[in-house]
């Protein structure tokens, strides 16, 4: 590892700050968005930051998430950079035009602070959002802390317009956990992130008058499918290019990202996969399982669409047992998204450990320590007893 | 004409040629047929303007018909004509006249 090329500053800033310094940093030409909580700091201080005259951005504040998505995908078919952030029920009203720009090729960046979906009403985490758009063709990329919530939204720009990719992409951090916590972190200088994103040139534009473009045409049962299938081939090429931007990020600043992140995985015989920032917590269970002498791993996730199923089954192939939490419910079905993922990605390569499936955390109900230990001590019992019971748990819920 | 693999088309449905509406014949839409009445038409270019689909045929600044292939049916040249030069028909019964 060679060292980083930039020092950057460090700071104390809550999640959504930092990814409002990450976007004025990034300079996008149109920032259209609605502000909703736990998101509304992202755009306050943004808008701010458009006040104050620190950034040339066209801020639109708009009536509606479905009007900012919609702005989003005007603004980069006329050949722009376009960002936007929202959370929760905001996301759930992006929904339809979330498949147009992914449809459309365009690579937007959004900021999603995880939020529970109502009804009841709630405006705590968890990833019912971001799941509830896991098939609309945009890549998504899961913060665990605030310096990766800072680092993602950075990235996310490279990822996006990466001729090879040319997905919108979005990254995800816990909201209040991570939006609202105040936490150390770097920050780089501005010039460096100018540096780092480029300026960006798109191969077609509607504002190039010269070459004349027809963006969103009607496409029956002659070419829809074949569209189709470039998505899907693009979400394959984003597999090599995430961890090559990783990697680049990570000479500039120290801070390297692949797929998903190992945490003592390597020799471990009871593995955890989780996202966003349950991962931090679920370290600390792993060190103080290490000293007991207990070989305890996790798998954090980072990217999640594209889901790296080579990578994971690789990963957790040889483990004695596994657990998957999700921080969401798909109700009626065998078990959480996540799991899923992870148990289709280990059977299709030939793998069949015992697993577990836990549903933690819905409605911003917390995850401690205790709770992840006896999700450690259910492998061990699994692995010594055989799974009794059913395969999906419910963590941290009176029964 | 012969449709291209996934692998041959420019992503996100993009259409970098223009004036390619006149490749697809949309004429066999159309439940109905407008007809104009050329004794009656006064040249006024009301229903050029008009047309969604550019159906109407003009050479030498005179509106000399309709372009059967590409004319959906859509009747708004009816409406809008002043002189009520144009008249709509049922395709199949204009059909059955044509031959
Ligand atoms: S609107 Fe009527 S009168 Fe005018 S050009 Fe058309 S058919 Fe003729
Ligand atoms: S019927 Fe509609 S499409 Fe056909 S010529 Fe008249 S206006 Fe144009």
């Amino acid at each position: 590892m060679v060292s980083p090329k930039v020092r950057g500053k460090p700071v104390a800033l809550d999640g959504d700050r930092a990814v409002a310094e990450a976007i004025r940093q990034m300079s996008p030409d149109v920032v259209a968005a609605y502000p909703i909580t736990p998101q509304t700091e992202i755009v306050m201080r943004f808008s701010e930051f458009v006040a104050n005259g620190e950034v040339d951005t066209e801020f639109i504040p708009v009536e509606s998430e479905h009007a900012a998505m919609s702005a989003c995908i005007g603004a980069s078919a006329a050949g722009g950079r376009a960002q936007t952030a929202t959370a929760g029920a905001g996301l759930a009203f992006m929904w339809e035009v979330l498949w147009v720009a992914s449809g459309t090729r365009l690579p937007i960046v959004m900021h999603v602070v995880n939020r529970s979906l109502s009804a009841p009403l709630n405006i705590h985490c968890d990833h019912s959002d971001s799941m509830g758009a896991r098939d609309a063709g945009w890549i998504q990329l899961y913060d665990e802390t605030v310096q990766e919530a800072y680092d993602n939204a950075i990235q996310a720009l490279r990822i996006a317009e990466h001729p090879d990719v040319m997905l919108p992409t979005l990254h995800a951090m816990d909201g209040f956990i991570l939006g609202h916590g105040l936490e150390r972190l770097e920050l780089l200088p501005d010039d460096a992130v100018r540096e780092f994103v480029g300026v960006y040139k798109p191969e077609h534009s509607l504002l190039d008058v010269d070459h004349p473009v027809t963006y969103g045409p009607m496409e029956l049962t002659d070419y829809f499918f074949e569209h189709k299938r470039q998505q899907a081939a693009a979400m394959e090429r984003a597999l090599e290019i995430i961890p090559q931007i990783g990697e680049e990020y990570g000479m500039l600043t120290g801070r390297y990202y692949g797929l998903m992140e190992g945490y003592r995985l390597e020799d471990a015989e009871f593995a955890t996969v989780a996202l966003g920032s349950t991962a931090g917590t679920i370290k600390t269970v792993v060190d103080e399982l290490r000293d007991q002498g207990v070989k305890a791993g996790l798998l954090k996730l980072r990217c999640f669409r594209p889901f790296p199923a080579t990578t994971v089954a690789e990963a957790l192939g040889d483990k004695k047992a596994i657990a998957v939490l999700d921080r969401s419910l798909s109700f009626g079905a065998q078990c959480g998204p996540l799991f899923l993922e992870v148990i289709t990605a280990l059977f299709t390569h030939g793998f069949s450990p015992k697993v577990l499936n836990y549903a933690y955390g819905l409605g911003g109900r917390d995850i401690v320590p205790a709770q992840i230990h006896q999700v450690y001590k259910d492998l061990i019992d699994i692995d010594r007893e055989g799974l009794a019971g059913p395969s999906l748990r419910y963590l941290g819920l009176r029964e | 004409m012969t449709l291209k693999t996934w692998r041959e088309i420019l992503a996100g449905g993009l259409i970098t040629d223009a004036g390619n509406t006149e490749e697809y014949e949309t004429g066999s839409w159309r439940s109905h047929r407008s007809i104009i009445d050329m004794d009656k038409c006064t040249h006024c270019m009301i229903c050029w303007v008009y047309c969604p689909d550019g159906s109407i045929m003009v050479s030498d600044g005179k509106v000399i018909g309709i372009d059967l292939a590409h004319c959906k049916g859509c009747g708004i040249c009816v409406h809008e004509c002043p002189r009520k030069a144009i008249s709509r028909v049922e395709e199949a019964l204009a059909k059955e006249g044509v031959q």
